[in-house]
């Protein structure tokens, strides 16, 4: 017996007396990276039941912006999708006065689609098919007029789950094993995503010193250095960026777009964020109007996934679960495995279809809905740009820490400089110098935020991720908290 | 192989093709969404369209969707997740108390107080505390304890988790995942999917499809020869068949499982569907614990259940739970990280499965109007149980089990050889080349048995239970002269 934890022993089957031990599991289980998020989420419960229990802290409750979650995080969801949402659970609202009549008749509309009239009822496969049109004609006015099929488009429980795309493009059996070039600092659950599907993450680093743009030197030297290791078949990118807030440019797309057409990979584009752009120079264009106008051979050519979601956009509906996934010169008889792998997953939730439907045909100016709409959502754009700028400017006055100009996105992402005598304390505490960072920025200031290890950064360097999109008051008291904290921190370790 | 275009620029082919795609997705079919469905969207596409046909619309008796079929959803759970949507709502007194608590508690248990943000992975954790006591109270006492729960997006997401959980090894060593003919096809999808071995005990038709413990020990060796089978599924009440297992045959199971080191997965979704006489539903939780230390102990295994089914029907909702037994704590470690990765299950479909395990008790407002509505729905489905195997049973060339539970009837049919010949030669299987029949001819939607698995040379297919009375009258009224007409033209 070996004292190596990862050591695979191997007993012979009559000496496995206990079913499951660690040995015995899928392997791309066990060589999914576990989150930092779990050692911080353990303590974020201990002292959350402290307080319950009256514990003296020098704060009251914890301020939890760990995640991309607005309403978590202090903003209000929409009215207007909220009243559809409650009389399509509740049909007698939608002959009551207590709604307005846009809501009452949009929710007669949608329920008039769903099988039985019932929120209750599965729906086909890809989506409630109304909602699949509307979710085309969304795309094609958003793309100028780029026409989009509704049979390639696939409601699913989240952009996350969109990624079983990923299931189709990787061969859990080829050899040498199949690679996507992904970003660092990348959002964490793709990557699990990918490496729990027995491939191999290839990663690109963004330049984070030119506000973490993407430059195609360094996509080449990514497929170089997959070279002996991986096949790589596919590349992910996240635009606007997770956790970077950069939003490419034009020129930049368009070197991916020639990129994957030369190297023969499958381009997976989460734009997820598309709606939170607030940089001045910066303005979201999607991968698909992009190809488009780059016209052929490229155009129906390079092979596309993109990724939108209800949990994002000015709804910030990330409990409803449900995005969806637009498939772009996609062979024909592969889209029919893929709609076979998805019906087997029946359907996205209903509520989050519908919520999808009203996010992407908002109500128009001349509706009753309208005024109250238009104001709830200028009110978080503005706030979030306000955040932004705020937390930049916050960030930057404090000594060692440095964010990038943030010009779209849900999070912050700064660089923290970690005093060597930090990283020797961390490292006698087991811990990743910036969990170890976040651990006690959440027990001392009761503010939880994301260690830079947990997304990827270059090795060295030390980072913390946390969610602009949010209420002004809570954006100004996590500022504080943070301001207050890190002071004391370089204090106590210079 | 490429060649220049007209511009110059060189052709080429696809990056992902039906060839390099990853293989085991290649194999997935799913029979309950499978071509049969697809040609009878086609064909109500054509009828809206004023294709005349020899009907006017096609009866789906193909997915087991209550309220696709017209079944009311409970006006209670309605009522909570109304508010819980739309807070404002709180505040009107059109809903009684006893919901209004209920969609306060959910709302306060949820961050920023909104069903909008995502919850823990693992679930809402006071839903969990919930689920736990329902689990207790459901099984006589037997304590739950929260952390075993795992709130899920339907029962299946739950199902597939802990067999990519589980499965493993190469070759001779490859995990083998036991599973009934015939089954649920999600069982037999996910297995394909992830590349594990399927091994099939049959269930014994001539005996009301009972489980018998020698076939799944003639299963279990037969298995050992090629790979190394770790898992046993089971569906009760039964999916297709209906069957509702007996305190002893879930005993001898559990013992089986015990004795062969096996990992024991009990999807129990239609656990308030029971119909039949002297038939009672006992979880296997249940009789584990009764059975004892030297098997409650050791014994792994997780229960499933889901809101898409007994008497709420709520399909789209997609909420679930498991409960998973004596797993080992590593183990169910690496279960928590998976679970994280797709962030959490619909936070509405966890709180409409807090209310199904919390539902109005005696002496609340809504309990009256809860239980009324509650019993309506199981009489209904248990009348049209007896119903469907009555009719059945009078056409010659189909016989029918009693439908003891669930929400299907899973009838064999016998076709002419003619029939059969005549399939194959067109490349179908005889029981799709029937169904394919019934729905281009009476415009019943049905799916045929070779989706969930048969014994060589037999046929069936499976239809539900769930279209309104009349309408399933219908239903068997036309399948009855179908069947006849069938039988007649291949003879």
């Amino acid at each position: 017996l070996t004292s190596h934890p990862e050591a695979i022993i191997v007993l012979p089957r009559h000496k496995i007396m206990k079913m499951s031990v660690l040995q015995e599991i899928n392997p791309n289980v066990r060589n999914m990276k576990p989150l930092e998020y779990s050692i911080l989420a353990g303590r974020l419960s201990q002292i959350k039941e402290e307080l319950r229990q009256g514990v003296k802290k020098p704060y009251q409750e914890v301020l939890d912006v760990y995640m991309g979650d607005p309403h978590k995080g202090g903003v209000k969801p929409l009215s207007f999708v909220r009243q559809v949402l409650a009389a399509c659970l509740y049909p007698q609202l939608v002959n009551s006065s207590k709604l307005p009549a846009d809501v009452r008749q949009r929710a007669q509309r949608l329920l008039g689609r769903c099988d039985g009239g019932s929120v209750g009822s599965y729906t086909a496969t890809r989506g409630i098919p109304e909602t699949l049109i509307r979710v085309s004609e969304f795309i094609t006015r958003r793309d100028g007029g780029v026409p989009s099929n509704p049979e390639n488009i696939f409601l699913s429980p989240g952009s996350q789950w969109s990624l079983s795309i990923l299931h189709v493009l990787l061969n859990p059996e080829s050899s040498p094993r199949n690679g996507v070039l992904s970003p660092v600092p990348c959002h964490n659950t793709t990557t699990m995503s990918v490496t729990g599907l027995g491939a191999v993450v290839v990663p690109y680093y963004l330049s984070e010193e030119q506000g973490w743009e993407l430059q195609v030197e360094e996509l080449h030297r990514a497929m170089e250095s997959a070279k002996g290791v991986c096949n790589p078949i596919a590349l992910y990118i996240v635009n606007p960026g997770n956790p970077d807030g950069h939003v490419q440019s034009r020129k930049s797309m368009q070197e991916v777009i020639r990129f994957v057409s030369e190297r023969k990979l499958f381009l997976l584009a989460d734009e997820v964020y598309q709606d939170y752009v607030f940089g001045e120079n910066s303005e979201f264009v999607s991968y698909k109007r992009v190809l488009s106008e780059m016209g052929p051979p490229l155009s129906d050519t390079v092979e596309l996934a993109s990724f939108h979601s209800a949990s994002k956009g000015w709804m910030g509906e990330c409990g409803l679960r449900t995005g969806y996934m637009e498939l772009v010169n996609l062979d024909p008889a592969v889209m029919k495995h893929i709609f076979t792998m998805f019906s087997t997953d029946t359907c996205a939730p209903v509520l989050g279809q519908i919520a999808l439907d009203l996010m992407l045909n908002p109500p128009q100016p001349g509706e009753p809905s309208y005024p109250l709409y238009h104001m709830e959502t200028q009110n978080i754009k503005n706030t979030l740009a306000g955040n932004g700028k705020r937390a930049v400017e916050v960030v930057n006055s404090l000594p060692g820490l440095c964010c990038q100009p943030l010009e779209g996105g849900a999070f912050a992402f700064p660089k923290v400089y970690l005093p060597p005598s930090f990283i020797q304390k961390a490292k006698e505490a087991g811990l990743e110098p910036d969990t170890f960072y976040c651990s006690r920025l959440l027990d001392e200031a009761g503010l939880l935020v994301g260690p830079g290890t947990e997304y990827g950064q270059k090795e060295g360097t030390y980072h913390i991720r946390f969610c602009i999109l949010t209420s002004a008051e809570i954006m100004e008291e996590v500022l504080t908290r943070l301001t207050c904290f890190h002071k004391q921190f370089m204090k106590d370790f210079s | 192989m490429s060649h220049q275009a007209a511009n110059g620029v060189p052709c080429r082919g696809k990056v992902l093709t039906v060839d390099n795609m990853n293989p085991r997705v290649k194999k997935v079919e799913y029979a309950v969404r499978g071509p049969v469905v697809q040609r009878a969207v086609q064909i109500e596409k054509e009828l809206r369209e004023g294709v005349k046909k020899p009907f006017t619309e096609v009866i789906k008796a193909n997915i087991g969707d209550a309220h696709a079929m017209g079944q009311k959803p409970i006006t209670f759970f309605r009522q909570v997740l109304a508010m819980c949507s739309y807070p404002e709502l709180l505040k009107d007194n059109m809903f009684p108390e006893d919901a209004k608590q209920r969609a306060r508690r959910i709302l306060e248990a949820c961050g920023g107080h909104s069903i909008g943000a995502y919850s823990a992975s693992q679930g809402i954790e006071c839903i969990r505390q919930d689920v736990a006591r329902y689990i207790e109270k459901r099984d006589g006492g037997i304590a739950s304890n929260p952390d075993n729960i795992y709130l899920s997006t339907g029962a299946s997401d739950a199902i597939v988790t802990i067999l990519k959980l589980l499965v493993r090894g190469e070759g001779c060593d490859r995990t083998g995942v036991m599973i009934s003919i015939p089954q649920y096809p999600l069982y037999s999808a996910a297995i394909t999917d992830l590349g594990a071995v399927q091994v099939h005990y049959y269930l014994d038709e001539a005996n009301c499809w009972s489980l018998d413990v020698a076939e799944l020990r003639r299963a279990l060796n037969a298995a050992r020869q090629h790979c190394n089978p770790r898992v046993l599924c089971i569906i009760n009440p039964g999916n297709p068949t209906g069957q509702v297992q007996s305190r002893q045959c879930i005993e001898d199971v559990i013992r089986f499982v015990k004795e062969e080191h096996l990992f024991l997965m009990a999807d129990e979704v239609y656990q308030d569907n029971v119909y039949a006489e002297g038939c009672k539903f006992q979880s296997f939780k249940k009789v584990l614990f009764e059975m004892g230390p030297e098997y409650s102990s050791t014994v792994e295994m997780a229960s499933f259940h889901s809101t898409s089914k007994c008497y709420m029907g709520e399909c789209g909702f997609r909420g679930g739970y498991m409960e998973v037994i004596n797993m080992d704590p590593e183990v169910k470690a690496q279960l928590t990280k998976l679970v994280s990765v797709r962030l959490c299950p619909p936070v509405s479909g966890q709180a409409l499965m807090d209310l199904v395990v919390n539902p109005p008790q005696p002496d609340e407002p809504s309990y009256t109007t809860f239980m009324k509505e509650r019993t309506a729905v199981l009489a209904e489905l248990a009348e049209k149980a007896r119903l469907t195997e009555q009719i059945l049973n009078t056409v010659p060339g189909i016989t029918c089990n009693p439908v003891q539970g669930a929400m299907y009837s899973f009838p064999r049919i016998t076709l002419p050889q003619k029939a059969i010949d005549k399939a194959k030669e067109a490349g179908h299987i005889p029981d799709m080349f029937y169904c394919m029949k019934l729905l281009e001819e009476e415009g019943i939607c049905l799916v045929p048995g070779s989706g969930f698995g048969q014994r060589e040379g037999t046929f069936h297919f499976r239809m539900t239970i769930l279209p309104p009375t009349e309408k399933l009258k219908v239903l068997l009224q036309r399948l009855r002269d179908f069947h006849q007409r069938f039988t007649q033209e291949f003879s």
